[in-house]
């Protein structure tokens, strides 16, 4: 044994050099078993094929315009909702393994493990971002507005995936196994489509649309829509005017909420 | 003489029921304490609070010198803990485990390595390190996450049933350990349901029944007041089982108890290798084929009824010969 390592004093714990040891965790996850992650990414590609040339010639842009430049931000908010699945799975799975516990048995500082996974998912999110701009120019979706609009339509995306995943952090640590998977489907499913990311809220009957345009989803895809110069921001519901807006406030308002509560939940898992 | 762990009437409840009701316990430094007792009992509580992991209602706990409650932060530099299952990265090698679990004790970049390397060789795992732990056996897995509790070299290391699912060989060298760690002066508080666990590693055993100790002392001395080994007989012939019985109960301390459907009879004795001698003597003599002999030890099942003053044997799977 070591004297020196054993003798050194404590560190103390530290929230970005724990955080960081954590995502790097997460990465070297991701190089020995890459399997999931690429299997996510086919995934979100087939839906954008699916959308754009099975479901796509039946559906109609109200006021006009190209269904595929309609369904790209569609598709970018999807995928960032989609992947809080890997965010929960990752949660749970720590503490089903008993990773968790031993996290907390150790002198690390508590915000670090949930940092850390946010962190690991955000840099996945910035490759899914990129695979999906790839997919829509592929099929022929384009950013008409400026470099700098095209950059804030690719920040609200990103900000959204940040907020999504802490409510993908809090469902991993108040579920597990199958129960997390439940309840992220549970989430993912009515969240994704009583939304305006594949047909438009005034096609729906009208407390429907009322519902999908308040979605936080639906705040997101409408601000990127008109930042990307795309059809279909407008909506007739007079919420939609405040898209943009709420493409920011939503998303800060989940963060507000999911950071504290998750940051709660893990001090007093087990009781 | 500091105890390395100190609890004081410690009580946990969960909603109606108290995990943990009045826990006193002390473990002198540099010595293992078994706590032994069946599932529910409350050992795995009183792991978890003094690890920190779980907050307690009433009583004290010091574990280090330090106090649970109000110094858990400190505490954690000196704890390591190897719970129920291997907590460890199954993706990641075992260098990888060891070296990002080294980084979250706070160890520089090139101590965390170096450690890592020292530890897998302490450890049997010095081939092994680059590989994926989803390759390793049972033992090794365990042996793993060992490595990782002793990171820092812990002054007080917690072990939650270290090996519950492992197969003979993977427990013995998990008892190697063990053994190792405790030599190096390391306290170890053990929980386990085997007695045989408790009886190869800890100085003094504990046994806890509905959150408080109902028996605490040395494994011989336990063992002593929970009576001798029992001999289990199998006859080849069911016809023959009322003549096996017949014959173990010249030599047993109590009843035989007989389970007509294994064609099995099964007591206690006290003069283990005497009795086994001469009750199968005595068999092959009355030409009673005998299947299959075991000379064991109470389970733990066993122990604990006695402890506790309810009745040794379960009546619903076997049923009692007459006098």
């Amino acid at each position: 044994m070591s004297a020196a390592t054993v003798a050194s004093p404590p560190g103390r714990p530290s929230l970005a050099g724990d955080s960081l040891t954590l995502t790097c965790r997460a990465l070297a996850h991701w190089r020995r078993e890459p399997g999931p992650l690429a299997g996510a990414l086919a995934f979100d590609i087939l839906i954008v094929l699916m959308f754009a040339y099975l479901f796509g010639g039946a559906l109609q842009v109200p006021g006009g315009g190209s269904y595929r430049e309609f369904l790209m931000p569609g598709m970018f908010a999807m995928t960032m909702l989609f992947g809080i699945s890997q965010t929960t799975m990752a949660v749970s799975a720590d503490a089903e393994r008993g990773v968790t516990d031993r996290h907390r048995s150790m002198p690390v500082s508590r915000l670090a493990p949930l940092l850390g996974r946010a962190l690991a998912d955000m840099l996945f999110a910035v490759v899914t971002l990129a695979v999906m701009l790839l997919a829509g120019l592929a099929v022929g979706w384009r950013a008409h507005g400026g470099p700098g609009d095209t950059l804030a339509a690719l920040g609200l995306i990103l900000l959204l995936r940040f907020a999504l995943t802490w409510v993908g952090i809090y469902l991993g640590l108040v579920t597990n196994g199958a129960g997390a998977v439940t309840a992220v489907q549970t989430l993912e499913f009515p969240l994704g489509f009583l939304s305006s990311a594949f047909v438009a809220p005034s096609t729906m009957p009208a407390w429907l649309g009322a519902v999908a345009e308040w979605n936080p989803l639906s705040a997101t895809v409408g601000a990127t829509r008109e930042l990307f110069g795309n059809p279909g921001w407008g909506g007739e519901g007079w919420i939609a005017a405040y898209h943009p807006l709420l493409a920011v406030l939503w998303p800060l308002a989940l963060v507000a909420v999911f950071v504290p509560l998750s940051l709660r939940r893990y001090r007093a898992l087990g009781g | 003489m500091e105890h390395a762990i100190i609890t004081q009437g410690l009580c946990k409840r969960y909603g109606d029921t108290a995990a943990l009701d009045g826990f006193d316990l002390r473990v002198p430094p540099g010595t293992v304490c078994g706590l032994l007792g069946p599932n529910g009992a409350g050992k795995t509580t009183a792991v978890r609070i003094l690890a920190t992991l779980l907050r307690f209602d009433a009583g004290r706990a010091v574990v280090a010198g330090l106090d649970v409650a109000r110094q858990a932060e400190r505490v954690r530099y000196r704890i390591g803990l190897v719970g129920q299952r291997p907590a460890v990265d199954e993706a990641l090698s075992g260098r990888e485990n060891l070296v990002i679990f080294g980084r979250l004790f706070h160890l520089g970049r090139a101590p965390a390595r170096r450690r890592a390397t020292e530890l897998l060789e302490r450890f049997g795992l010095a081939d092994a390190g680059g590989a994926p732990v989803r390759t390793y056996s049972g033992g090794m897995r365990r042996r793993l996450d060992l490595a990782v509790g002793m990171i820092r070299t812990p002054s007080v290391l917690f072990l939650d049933e270290p090996t519950t699912a492992l197969d003979p060989r993977g427990r013995n060298e998990v008892w190697e350990s063990v053994r190792d760690l405790v030599r190096a002066g390391t306290t170890v508080l053990l929980t386990t349901q085997y007695l045989d666990e408790a009886d190869q590693l800890a100085d003094r055993i504990c046994v806890l029944d509905a959150g408080r100790v109902v028996a605490e002392g040395t494994p011989d001395a336990l063992k002593a007041r929970l009576g001798g080994d029992r001999i289990d007989l199998v006859v080849r012939d069911a016809g023959d089982l009322a003549a096996a019985a017949d014959r173990l109960r010249r030599v047993a301390t109590a009843d035989p108890v007989v389970d007509p459907d294994r064609r099995a009879v099964s007591a206690q004795v006290d003069d283990r290798a005497g009795a086994l001698t001469e009750v199968l003597r005595a068999l092959d003599a009355d030409g009673v084929t005998v299947a299959d002999v075991a000379l064991r030890r109470p389970t733990l099942d066993e122990v604990f009824l006695r402890l506790t003053g309810r009745p040794a044997e379960r009546v619903d799977a076997t049923v009692r010969v007459p006098a």
